[in-house]
């Protein structure tokens, strides 16, 4: 859309609004961690280890010591000013709570082991290559099959007597479900340029969240918070890998502390595949009774995450399972099962994507055993409260979602006998799955600045991932005050600002907007409390709560202009000429500015909320398009529709959903990280190796967002977007594989070698 | 990557002369991918793009000389082999993506590397390293008991079962392209099936070129007369993924019978496969499915499927199938 035809005021909010920093990433303005320099600065290179599990015996660096450039060789022993982290006595996290080289073990393939700094890049890396380290290997397990764990397996959620409803069933399903590790692929590596100037550190990063961030790294440098600031202006995407600090960070501001030089590190994709997190496999065994005519008696999930050897990472995949549906008789168990990987890390949708995949899945395989089409089993399972806290929904419109996608993609034409449609010369399927994500109002500061210069800032210690957080704050000054989006500057991405949420959880925008709604609001009412007050104004001696402002001017209430089209992102044309502009009050006042800072209260901390399950929902219906002959498999439709509250950005809202459905399309059809099973390696370290969608794969996508808001996350009713793009999509391409082939994949992703077992063939 | 020096050589006679020792560079999308990787550590490179060595031509006898440094992308658009060599285009592209079709050359194509992931992880030797006999002779193959769904099934050894990535040699291999070689020794033509070797006991020898030697072009043979050609890729995504079984058909049908077939399969053997099998058993028959299957059967008679590539085998006889469908068509 034209940013001169976006609606005016208060309109924009929902409307589709362009990025407001989308031209500085067009045009290669916008910086990015690594993309800092600075004089004196030197480049660190990280060296991996080559085994999976043992000892290093020795490690011999006389040579790189040596060779042109070098400054630093760091390595177990030869590390400084690094301490632990100890994430469950803080209000940090961290990924990786080892501290880089703190000892001689390997615990996982490409572990950092040693590090080299140098003046050049290039020169840094030769260096690395020439380090000679020897190792006492053992066997790593990288195993992939985790029925082999006899440890703790903690009961959650249970209600009722699963067991015993289970049994007495009239019709049940046992099935396990299983995801493979899948790897965060953002197009921005991960980095680090630190820079040390006696006393503080600051620490230019890819993080999604700048807060976290510095007080992780305070405790791991052992330095006060005050002395640690962390910027991340521009993040090239996360998915959740850039959620927590990573070893490359402490590497880089440990070497910049030593040399008192600047340092940049930067993570490549093959060690991105070992090094920096990743969706850790899960194995799902779902077991569900029902009565004769479709009502669910009982569910049991039981599921095995595997994690790395020293950190303790579940893959929630039961949290969906106690509130989607109605059931009286439910138990989810949960078994961490280690193995010599790197950290997990969360993935986009972490728990609900693999959960929904097995719980969707086996709902679809259940149906099927009930004869009962897939959508009215649903139906008839819907939840009117959440059974698993016992409360009632803030706002759930789950129903809605899945008969408005069933229109939209013409399931009544489905028939469900596999191989049973056809469509020029090709078998169709039709398949569905359902998607959830909790939702919360977590904590945020914000503080918004009217400027003499007639420009507003507004500052964040939030940041944008990619996704619009600088255009959503810039929406709502916008929309409380009409002052133009280009005289609107948002200040995010550095720690230094007022304290903001991590952009994680799909829960940046329900936290940022009571914050910068109540700071502009705060700002406005000292303005027009000014403006009523100085002698010169013309507004001397009328009551404050009679004026307002409008299009960036203070004016009379009843002044203002209707709702129009045609201002807010250009200030070249002027719509009102009422009043007077806010920077004439300030000038009048002979002040600097007015700031103002808003707070937003957590939903945790707030009885209303806490009366509430809060959750959003969506659903997708998945149609692919299947050739026996040549045994080729095509998505060629997926129709989204999303319960999220209400959308802010609808621009960036569907750019979001767009990207979730292609990356759960990726993870149902390409994505898989194997191991070596001999060395440990993360085999496929590579985008020729490792495949995720290219755009020839992509199918028509339709995103609808139903757009009902949920006030009980905050006034604007908007409860966060991201993540639920991602769940439920493969359930339903599998369930659409089913439809067209009749093979059941419950083990992703779908590959030709299931596929080619397929006995649907031409007539 | 390894230190190295640079050259760059004006013409064949100066590549010539700086070839001891050196290893050319045209495109570089594999070599210089594999000296990132250490995987080849060359002392001195000599830059060949300038050789004027980048022309299409129509030979007398009516066939087509394509020089050495002809990119991919050139090849590919090129209206006479749209025309007269359809296979052709479309194998190329079906390979890589426009960015490295614009870089690679028809030399270069030829000589294209496996991607077997055992094979660009250099470090052989160390606990962690893996043998590797294509890449250090002797060290074995890693790859037979690892992870090996996109490894060959046909022309392996216990030596070796990388499978040849390359999607134009498949459709040179059905054309019955000469390979035209200038090198210490003068000038000399290989027979494209006897270009690439089998990797036999010495994986590490991949073709039949001599040290010092360059390829200099690429002849095709005239087309043949009311023939059909086809390339079809199966592969696990829809663009920029390579091979999991090709098959390139050459075929002319008269009176229903087939009366002319070369057929060459990609992504299931060590080497650009050309199935001589799949000929013999169509050769004179009745082009129907019948003896399509019957095809495809012959030519997978002696697949040799490792622990995760079992589907290639079947996977391989419907592209055939499909592909003699497609190449015989009437319509």
């Amino acid at each position: 859309m034209a940013m001169d035809t976006l609606p005016h005021a208060a309109g924009i909010i929902g409307a589709v609004v362009p990025r407001i920093d989308g031209s500085l990433k067009t045009t290669g303005t916008a910086r990015y961690a690594v993309d800092h320099n600075f004089p004196n600065l030197v480049h660190a290179v990280a060296v991996q280890a080559n085994i999976g599990k043992g000892r290093i015996r020795s490690l011999d660096a006389s040579a790189a010591e040596k060779m042109p450039g070098v400054v630093l060789v760091m390595h177990h022993g030869k590390i400084d000013n690094v301490y632990r982290f100890y994430p469950h006595e803080s209000d940090g996290t961290i990924s990786e709570a080892r501290p880089p080289f703190s000892d001689d073990k390997v615990y996982y393939w490409g572990q950092f082991v040693a590090a080299v700094v140098a003046e050049t890049l290039e020169q840094a890396k030769a260096a690395a290559a020439s380090i000679k380290v020897e190792y006492e290997a053992e066997t790593p397990d990288v195993k992939t099959d985790l029925s082999d764990f006899d440890g703790e397996r903690p009961e959650s959620w249970k209600r009722g007597d699963p067991d015993k409803a289970l049994a007495s069933a009239a019709i049940t399903l046992d099935q396990t479900y299983v995801t493979p590790v899948e790897t965060h692929n953002p197009m921005e590596l991960h980095g680090t340029v630190a820079v040390w100037d006696g006393e503080n550190y600051t620490l230019y990063e890819c993080t999604q969240g700048v807060v976290n961030h510095r007080v992780v790294m305070s405790q791991v440098l052992g330095v006060p918070r005050e002395n640690v600031r962390i910027i991340s202006r521009f993040i090239g995407s996360g998915f959740g890998g850039k959620l927590f600090p990573w070893p490359q960070s402490s590497i880089a501001a440990s070497a910049a502390r030593t040399l008192n030089r600047p340092v940049k590190i930067s993570v490549d994709r093959r060690m991105m595949f070992s090094n920096t997190g990743h969706r850790p496999h899960t194995q799902q065994r779902i077991r569900l009774g029902a009565t004769q005519d479709g009502k669910l008696t009982a569910i049991r999930h039981d599921f095995f995450t595997q994690t790395s050897q020293l950190d303790d990472f579940v893959e929630h995949c039961g949290e969906q399972t106690p509130f989607l549906y109605s059931c009286p008789n439910l138990v989810v168990t949960t078994g961490m099962v280690r193995r010599n990987v790197g950290a997990p890390a969360p993935m986009r949708g972490p728990g609900a994507v693999p959960g929904l995949f097995a719980l969707e899945s086996a709902m679809n395989e259940l149906a099927e055993k009930l004869k009962m089409d897939p959508v009215e089993f649903r139906l008839k399972n819907d939840a009117e409260r959440d059974e698993g806290k016992n409360l009632p929904f803030s706002s759930r419109h789950l129903k809605e979602c899945w008969t408005t996608g069933a229109e939209k993609i013409g399931w009544k034409n489905r028939t469900p006998e596999p191989g049973s449609m056809r469509r020029n010369g090709k078998f169709t399927g039709l398949g569905l799955g359902s998607a959830s994500w909790s939702a919360a109002r977590i904590p945020c500061t914000a503080s918004v600045e009217l400027c003499p210069n007639g420009r507003v800032c507004v500052r964040c210690a939030t940041q944008d991932i990619g996704t619009g957080t600088y255009t959503i704050f810039a929406q709502v000054i916008h929309a409380a005050t009409g002052v133009p989006l280009d005289r609107i500057d948002v200040f995010l991405g550095d720690s230094s600002l007022p304290e903001g949420p991590t952009s994680g959880g799909s829960m940046a925008t329900s936290a940022v907007l009571p914050a910068a709604t109540t700071a502009t609001n705060s700002a406005v009412t000292r303005l027009l409390h000014i403006a009523a007050s100085l002698p010169d104004s013309p507004f001397h001696g009328m009551k404050p709560e009679n004026l307002a402002i409008s299009n960036g001017r203070v004016m009379q209430k009843g002044d203002q202009q209707p709702k129009v089209v045609g201002v807010s992102m250009n200030s070249g044309r002027q719509l009102s000429a009422n009043g007077i502009p806010f920077e004439e009050v300030l000038k009048m006042a002979n002040l600097s500015g007015i700031t103002a800072t808003g707070k937003t209260a957590p939903s945790f901390e707030d009885p209303k909320a806490k009366q509430y399950s809060l959750h959003s929902y969506g659903c997708h219906f998945a149609e692919v398009e299947w050739e026996p002959e040549i045994a080729r498999l095509r998505v060629s439709r997926v129709v989204s529709v999303f319960d999220c509250g209400r959308i802010i950005n609808k621009g960036a809202g569907t750019n979001q959903m767009l990207g979730a459905v292609v990356m759960g399309l990726g993870m149902s059809l390409f994505e898989e990280t194997v191991h070596d099973h001999r060395t440990g390696q993360p085999i496929n370290n590579n985008f020729a190796d490792y495949i995720v969608p290219t755009i020839a794969d992509l199918p028509d996508l339709d995103i609808t967002f139903l757009d009902y808001p949920d006030y009980i996350v905050n006034e604007y009713g908007a409860r966060g977007i991201g993540e639920i793009g991602m769940a439920g999509v493969a359930p339903a391409i599998t369930d659409a594989v089913y439809n067209a082939t009749g093979v059941r994949v419950r083990e992703l992703p779908v590959r030709i070698e299931d596929l080619l077992k397929s006995t649907i063939h031409e007539a | 990557m390894e230190t190295f020096s640079y050259v760059k050589a004006p013409n064949v006679e100066k590549a010539l002369a700086s070839a001891d020792g050196a290893k050319f560079i045209a495109g570089g999308t594999t070599l210089v991918d594999l000296m990132k990787l250490y995987v080849e550590t060359p002392k001195t490179l000599v830059d060949i793009n300038l050789l004027p060595l980048d022309k299409i031509e129509k030979l007398p006898d009516g066939g087509l000389r394509i020089g050495a440094m002809v990119r991919n992308s050139d090849l590919a658009w090129s209206e006479e082999v749209k025309k007269s060599y359809p296979v052709l285009s479309e194998a190329l592209l079906s390979g890589a993506s426009p960015q490295l079709r614009n870089m690679a050359t028809t030399g270069g194509n030829l000589l294209q590397r496996t991607r077997c992931m055992y094979f660009r992880e250099p470090s052989a030797g160390t606990p962690g390293g893996y043998g590797c006999n294509k890449r250090t002779p002797g060290t074995g193959c890693a790859a037979v008991d690892g992870f090996n769904r996109m490894h060959a099934v046909l022309g392996t050894s216990d030596k070796c079962i990388a499978t040849h990535p390359s999607d134009m040699c498949v459709a040179m291999a059905a054309l019955e392209a000469v390979i035209h070689v200038e090198g210490p020794k003068g000038k000399r033509t290989i027979a494209f099936a006897d270009f690439h070797k089998l990797p036999g006991e010495t994986p590490h020898i991949e073709n039949a070129l001599e040290a010092g030697e360059l390829i200099t072009h690429v002849d095709l043979p005239k087309p043949v007369e009311g023939a059909k050609s086809t390339y079809l890729k199966l592969r696990d995504r829809a663009s920029y993924e390579f091979a999991l079984a090709s098959a390139a058909v050459v075929a002319r049908v008269e009176g229903g019978h087939i009366r002319y077939i070369r057929v060459a399969m990609g992504g299931v053997g060590t080497k650009p496969w050309r199935s001589r099998e799949a000929e013999a058993a169509l050769m004179g028959k009745p082009a129907n499915e019948a003896a399509f299957k019957a095809a495809a059967q012959a030519a997978l008679a002696k697949a040799k499927p490792q622990k995760d590539n079992a589907f290639k085998v079947e996977l391989a006889k419907r592209c055939l199938v499909r592909s003699l469908k497609t190449a015989t068509a009437t319509a």
